[in-house]
């Protein structure tokens, strides 16, 4: 089973919020200082469904990433935990395209890899927040879709897919080529293994431009994007807190209970 | 060109009756249609939906579409992409609301791409700019560590979901009239790829995390699956429940499906009580709607304390078997 995972690079998403800072002006997140960006972790997690799948089955896994040079670390990343190959997608007209964009550039190149049963994506990035990326490319491409996956499997030729919902989940069968976003349900991603690392650096990663996917520069950047950034801000924080001390942590608790009564909270 | 109007929800019907998200939408739609006085329309899909139809215009509805069809957890979300685009399609309005839950993240984005409309997920509040009259979006980014305005000024429709709990609920008006309008969409399921094989839902065991007064929620300060026999026990003698942040689900010591925090249960109860939980924005941002939030935490410069009412500092394994004791006295009073 041949399996494109599409990453994107983001700001560490870990780091404590007193670190996080941006531009009101220029409306752009400032990178916290000696801390490196990452893999969006959801992505990490479409990495690891993948490499299970591959585990079980065999296969080859693809990574893409549209971003800049530092994107090629997302990529040796996800080489260095599994993933067989990676390219990137660097253009300058790529720049401040939205989702729309993004997805037609990948849908762009999916279609030059040609060679695939499934697209695996991330549920969301996790600096814009929107989860919007996998579902268009699937439209794009007019491929069966399957969002908020937590595990697959290989069952007489299509896919066994568990979807996951507020209170349980759905198990769906899809025919491949497909396209999947995958939940955080997935739970934690293996590290890559020394070995890993020592493959991956050594692997080549061709970049693509907007010309080597054929893309028509009128559906992207800037100018493309269906909505436009009016304002960035950090919210102010609306409670103050009352730290309720005591000699002991039960004479603090007993206190807190005492207090929690008194204002009919309890 | 099409001339698009008015605001378009889409609703969800539980037991005959109008969700509370879909309330909240209509509040929120009602006040969009206002200004400029145009239709607040809402799409319903399901079987026995006369009585939350007639619910919907008590609420603030002018319009209630009704379409035939299975609950959304019990059909292919195609079937309700081709449903939906269709109705759009008919009716032209120029903003489609919809919850950010799981239909609205499922179904949202593909209507989207299908109707070459603009999207933002996961809004929190909307306003119309006074002067362009442009719709401004706002919504969380940065897993809540920042708040974007968006606007879409040149793209119609412009379809947004909404982040439960984040307007009051309408409120009912049984004086107020409306129209029901039953629409027939043809949906050739033969085109449909995928299958549905089954929809599994957990028996919940006590009170649902998002209906429970009381939560009391571990995180990655717990240290293990052990630790969370402590939770339990505050969580019943405070008749609560227990929800997790999390790491407790990455490392596999909680089900999953108690997480609370953007990418799971949207809380807002009257008590919250965050034991050994760092605060990061993405697990506020699930229960920052609490009345009252209560950090127990052994690192004073933890992020929690920011965002709490009350804080305790020290290690829950001796905070929280005094606080149980003390409650259970005080409630014996």
């Amino acid at each position: 089973m041949n399996l494109i995972v599409c990453v994107k690079q983001i700001p560490d998403p870990e780091i404590p919020p007193a670190k996080f800072k941006l531009d009101t002006e220029s409306k752009h997140v400032t990178p916290p200082e000696g801390i490196p960006p990452v893999m969006n972790p959801y992505d990490e997690q479409a990495v690891e469904l993948a490499l299970r799948l591959k585990d079980k089955h065999g296969g080859k896994i693809k990574i893409l990433s549209m971003g800049n040079e530092a994107s090629a670390s997302a990529v040796k990343h996800a080489l260095a935990m599994g993933a067989d190959e990676g390219i990137v997608l660097i253009d300058k007209a790529f720049e401040d395209s939205d989702s729309f964009s993004t997805a037609y550039i990948l849908s762009q190149a999916i279609q030059k890899v040609r060679d695939y049963d499934l697209v695996l994506c991330g549920r969301q990035a996790a600096d814009w927040d929107e989860g919007l990326v996998g579902s268009i490319i699937a439209e794009n491409l007019s491929l069966p879709l399957v969002t908020l996956v937590e595990a697959i499997d290989v069952a007489d030729g299509e896919l066994n897919v568990k979807r996951v919902i507020l209170d349980g989940y759905q198990v769906y069968s899809v025919p491949t080529p497909a396209v999947i976003t995958v939940s955080n349900e997935v739970g934690q991603c293996r590290l890559p293994s020394g070995w890993g690392i020592i493959s991956a650096s050594k692997k080549q990663i061709p970049i693509w431009s907007a010309s080597d996917i054929d893309a028509d520069l009128s559906q992207i950047g800037a100018v493309a994007a269906r909505k436009k950034l009016v304002k960035l801000f950090i919210p102010v924080q609306e409670r103050k807190c009352e730290i309720i001390g005591g000699e002991t942590a039960a004479e603090a608790s007993a206190k807190l209970a005492d207090r929690l009564r008194k204002t009919g909270i309890i | 060109m099409t001339d698009y109007k008015g605001v378009l929800i889409y609703g969800e019907v539980i037991e005959q009756k109008v969700t509370t998200i879909t309330q909240e939408l209509i509040n929120t739609g009602r006040k969009l249609s206002d200004d400029p006085n145009q239709p607040l329309s809402l799409l319903l899909i399901g079987e026995n939906i006369q009585q939350a139809a007639n619910e919907a215009i008590f609420l603030g509805a002018d319009r209630i579409y009704t379409a035939a069809g299975a609950s959304f957890t019990e059909s292919l979300p195609e079937h309700y992409v081709v449903v939906i685009s269709d109705v759009c399609k008919q009716i032209a309005p120029s903003i489609i609301l919809f919850a950010q839950n799981d239909m609205g993240r499922d179904i949202a984005p593909r209507l989207a791409a299908r109707l070459g409309a603009a999207i933002c997920m996961d809004c929190v509040k909307l306003t119309i700019d006074p002067d362009t009259k442009a719709l401004f979006q706002s919504k969380p980014v940065y897993g809540g560590n920042a708040i974007a305005v968006w606007t879409s000024e040149n793209y119609q429709p412009q379809i947004i979901t909404m982040r439960p709990r984040a307007t009051a609920p309408a409120e009912l008006n049984t004086s107020r009239k409306g129209e029901i309008i039953p629409v027939t969409v043809e949906v050739d399921n033969s085109m449909i790829k995928e299958k549905l094989l089954e929809t599994v839902k957990e028996d919940i065991k006590g009170i649902r995390l998002e209906e429970a007064k009381v939560i009391i929620t571990g995180g990655g300060g717990i240290g293990g699956s052990e630790g969370f026999q402590l939770i339990q026990e505050l969580a019943q003698t405070l008749h609560g429940t227990v929800g997790v942040s999390r790491v407790p689900c990455d490392e596999g010591w909680m089900p999953a499906s108690l997480e609370i925090g953007q990418t799971g249960h949207m809380v807002s109860p009257a008590l919250y009580i965050a034991v050994g939980i760092s605060g990061a924005p993405q697990h506020l941002a699930g229960c920052s709607g609490s009345k009252c939030i209560v950090a127990i935490n052994k690192d004073p410069e933890a992020n929690i304390f920011k965002e709490a009412d009350f804080g305790v500092v020290g290690d829950y394994r001796e905070v929280l078997p005094s606080l149980i004791e003390k409650c259970k006295a005080l409630f014996s009073l």
